[in-house]
């Protein structure tokens, strides 16, 4: 039996580091950790793009990774093409974890790189439940 | 002479090389080459209809830097109402440079890394005719 993939949508984050930061983890997912079992769409095209990029939310459950508090990857996603199956808000991974975002948003450090693993991670956790509960 | 910085949106391409190269470019302009007199802004917060980025858009004169056909910075400024002062696509680059192949994703390799140098070039020449400045 083929499984769906699952989508992977990170925010787009331009405005800071913590974008770049979910945008690399989220590349991380689709081509090394979650490699064909995975799929993603460049946020503003739910705006730009025709009614078949809409549809993307309802072809495959979708995780959102946002960067920041203002969630814009979930609210674009349920505002154009349909509910989320997760959320994985990096902003707030990080202030539990009491660490600082990269200091830059172009040339990360290995610290850096350790976020990047940690994000990577959490969005594989969820990615494992969306496909658990498809098999259930 | 501008009295507020240039509004540089690259897109979000998430799925070639080619929207990480217009990042690139853009942050190159932003944090380095003409740091203070351009600055950039969320895509998707433009698609999410943020008030503070709307208003941000329409008193800026702004580049869109486009990585694929699609044109999703270009449209998405359009739609949020904010004036368009010039343009850039990644393709274009890409035609007039043919011996350069880009293909990393995540991280850019030397003909990605060439090709987004090439490009924040131009776009700093054109800061520079628009006259951006405001945050120094």
């Amino acid at each position: 039996m083929i499984k769906p993939k699952v989508g992977v949508v990170s925010c787009s984050g331009e405005c800071c580091s913590l974008g770049t930061l979910s945008r690399i983890a989220t590349r991380r997912v689709l081509e090394d950790l979650k490699a064909g079992e995975t799929v993603t769409i460049c946020l503003p095209l739910f705006l730009a793009g025709d009614s078949g990029e809409r549809m993307f939310a309802k072809q495959f459950p979708t995780v959102a990774v946002d960067g920041c508090h203002k969630l814009c990857a979930t609210k674009a996603i349920e505002k154009y093409s349909g509910a989320t199956a997760a959320t994985v808000d990096v902003e707030s991974m990080l202030e539990e974890q009491g660490s600082d975002p990269p200091a830059s948003r172009r040339i990360f450090t290995p610290e850096d790189m350790a976020m990047v693993a940690m994000v990577a991670g959490a969005i594989v956790e969820k990615v494992d439940g969306i496909k658990e509960a498809q098999d259930a | 002479m501008n009295e507020r910085p240039i509004l540089i949106i690259p897109c979000s391409g998430i799925g070639k090389p080619f929207g990480t190269i217009g990042r690139d470019a853009t942050f190159r302009v932003v944090d380095e080459l003409r740091k203070g007199r351009a600055d950039t802004s969320c895509l998707s917060l433009l698609v999410m209809g943020d008030e503070e980025a709307t208003e941000q858009i329409r008193e800026s004169d702004c580049i869109a830097v486009d990585g694929c056909p699609l044109e999703c910075a270009r449209k998405n400024i359009e739609i949020a109402g904010g004036r368009i002062a010039a343009y850039f696509r990644v393709m274009d680059l890409l035609r007039d440079n043919r011996g350069l192949k880009p293909k990393q994703v995540t991280f850019l390799d030397d003909d990605g890394t060439r090709l987004a140098e090439m490009l924040a070039e131009r776009i700093a020449v054109k800061v520079d005719e628009l006259g951006g400045g405001g945050l120094d």
